[in-house]
């Protein structure tokens, strides 16, 4: 199956008062047609950037490298003005919280209807009738009424469930969701994931889910990629990781997640903190935090490929 | 609640609050003037004293002055502010309704100016944040700002007037032309102060989470700028019209008589150095009267643009 959208060696750095600072260093990745991949992180880890950077939307004080070809053709060479054809339309971003992602100033309506008029060329009440019918399927009671009002006046879980209505309008072959239920509690979030999901089963629609939360994967998505301090630690799909982990920091991560079937100890955690961007060590990034470091680990290792999509920033893999 | 209820009862609210400020007003401004040396009928030869009492007699000046007080109250309130000192055969009512529409006129087309070139080099500075654009327009507004007004007029009626020939150097007489100069220099600092103010909100409000939502939605950017920042970024402008618009009135004193210019402001400044009474306290609480009816006509767009108001938060 060719790829949908294939990402190679994308880098993002933002120049700081501090320096220059190494968001994303270098990450490749393919996604395939109604494929569900997640990209597992702590905050700092690049996630977001990475995406903002092919979407075209980095902070003024960033700048990219690499490639991101969607359908062939680079994200990363275009205009502005040429992004502006897939961005909201094919491609559609969700961000992270839904409190400062709606417009507090406009109505609903308005936010939802500009997309779809200026993208599929629908009139406005095409448009409105539209928008009405994707926030019936988010399950916004009574949305008829409800399109005519401001962000203020919808509970958070509300809002979170318009922003997705609004990126699922256009029928974007491509949905990047950024933390999209970490503002909400456990049952809404579980809904929302549903929700997604059959949207993407239906259109057979490509999600990528950014999140820090690896439980919150489990049964949402198909494949895990893991990001350390602006690097690619581990692929897999979510059975492979969740049952051999490979790399000591996936391993960190699936300990952090407090289970319920166990009555054992305390919540682990990873020791230490990731490092800094502006001033990386040199060696194994991971090396300081690590309980399995050797010698080895002064030198950078690289994306050992285990087979069958599977692959480990780790020495521990090096077959020589 | 619903929306109208709600903008109805803060607008009387508002309302309401316009008397007890008109009143404390009205009481500091009757006091200060009595309290200021001189009258209304000082001149350098002294008025036979049966002539000064007779006259005194005429406007009530003999009665004791809490009495003069409570009668100018009850006279304010009938919308009378009694016959002029100085301009004989002229109630200050009359004076008033002359020179009013003449500052209005300049006031409100130098607010319309400062609206339109204020807000549009704002966004533009916004839009070019620390490149030239922005620098020169910071830089002009540094200077707009900081230059009072009674230096950049005689520098424009030298340069324009004077010099070049192109309009006129005062005067209420003549077509359109008589109004460039005087508005321009009601204009400029406010024009200064609105570019600066929209400069700022407009930078903060390009960083916010909303607009790189927009933007993610693949709207052209001027959609983005004009239909999802530039409402945003206003807010500030709007709330500072109130201020802006005293700023006019106060400004339109010293530009009217620089321009030689029959508005209200002219016959403040005369009426304050001839001691007329009546005249001085009928344009303060005229004056007073508009700002608050200004400060209250930006309240409610202010409200009626800010959704989150409207409502009421939750």
């Amino acid at each position: 199956m060719s790829a949908l959208l294939e990402v190679r060696d994308l880098q993002v750095r933002f120049d700081t008062p501090d320096g220059d600072v190494e968001a994303v260093r270098g990450i490749d990745f393919d996604l395939s047609p109604g494929e569900s991949l997640a990209v597992v992180g702590e905050s700092g880890s690049g996630k977001t950037q990475a995406f903002l950077a092919i979407m075209g939307l980095l902070a003024e004080n960033g700048s990219a490298n690499g490639q991101a070809r969607f359908h062939g053709e680079d994200l990363m060479a275009m205009s502005s003005r040429d992004l502006n054809r897939h961005r909201g339309h094919d491609i559609a971003m969700i961000f992270q919280d839904p409190m400062s992602a709606l417009n507090p100033y406009l109505s609903i309506e308005k936010q939802m209807i500009d997309g779809p008029m200026h993208h599929l060329g629908l009139g406005r009440a095409e448009a409105r009738a539209h928008a009405v019918e994707m926030l019936r399927a988010v399950r916004i009671p009574d949305p008829d009424e409800r399109i005519g009002h401001y962000p203020h006046q919808f509970s958070g879980g509300m809002r979170q469930r318009i922003t997705i209505a609004m990126g699922l309008l256009c029928e974007p072959e491509i949905l990047i969701a950024d933390e999209p239920t970490t503002a909400l509690d456990v049952t809404v979030q579980a809904r929302i994931a549903r929700l997604v999901g059959d949207v993407a089963r239906r259109s057979h629609m490509a999600t990528v889910l950014i999140t820090h939360d690896l439980g919150a994967v489990a049964g949402v998505c198909d494949r895990i990629l893991v990001m350390y301090a602006g690097q690619v630690v581990e692929t897999g799909t979510v059975r492979e990781i969740f049952d051999s982990p490979r790399h000591p920091y996936t391993r960190g991560l699936l300990d952090s997640i407090p289970r319920l079937d166990r009555i054992d100890d305390t919540l682990h955690a990873i020791p230490g903190n990731p490092p800094n961007l502006s001033d990386l060590p040199g060696g194994c990034v991971f090396r300081e935090r690590c309980d399995r470091a050797f010698d080895a680990c002064a030198e950078p290792p690289p994306l050992f490929d285990l087979g069958e999509g599977r692959a480990s920033r780790c020495h521990l893999e090096d077959p020589s | 609640m619903s929306a109208e209820t709600g903008v109805m009862r803060h607008a009387g609210r508002r309302l309401l609050g316009l008397v007890p400020t008109l009143l404390i007003l009205i009481t500091i401004v009757f006091f200060m003037m009595r309290v200021a040396p001189g009258g209304p009928f000082d001149a350098e030869k002294a008025l036979p004293p049966d002539i000064q009492a007779n006259l005194e007699a005429r406007y009530h000046l003999d009665e004791p002055l809490i009495q003069q007080y409570f009668r100018y109250l009850g006279q304010v309130l009938r919308f009378d502010f009694g016959p002029s000192f100085q301009y004989r055969d002229w109630t200050v009512n009359e004076l008033i309704a002359q020179g009013f529409p003449v500052s209005l006129t300049i006031g409100g087309l130098a607010l319309v100016l400062s609206l339109l070139v204020g807000v549009s080099v704002g966004v533009l500075a916004a839009l070019r944040q620390n490149r030239p654009t922005d620098y020169t327009v910071m830089g002009f507004a540094m200077l707009g700002i900081s230059i009072p007004n009674f230096v950049v007029a005689p520098v424009l009626i030298l340069l324009l007037a004077v010099y070049a020939g192109w309009l006129p150097a005062g005067g209420w007489e003549g077509g359109w032309t008589r109004l460039v100069l005087p508005v321009i220099t009601l204009a400029l600092p406010v024009i200064a102060y609105i570019a600066r103010l929209t400069r700022g909100s407009m930078i903060e409000v390009l960083h916010s989470n909303f607009i790189r939502a927009a933007r993610a939605k693949g709207l052209p950017g001027r959609q983005v700028i004009f239909g999802y920042a530039l409402k945003p970024a206003l807010l500030p402008v709007v709330s500072w019209l109130g201020p802006a618009a005293a700023g006019l009135v106060t400004g339109s004193v010293v530009v009217e008589r620089i321009f030689a210019i029959p508005g209200l402001g002219s016959y403040f400044v005369q009426g304050a150095l001839n001691r007329d009474y009546t005249l001085v306290m009928g344009v303060v609480v005229f004056y007073g009267f508009l700002i608050i009816v200004l400060n209250f006509i930006v309240d409610l767009l202010y409200v009626w643009m800010n959704p989150r108001v409207r409502y009421g938060e939750g």
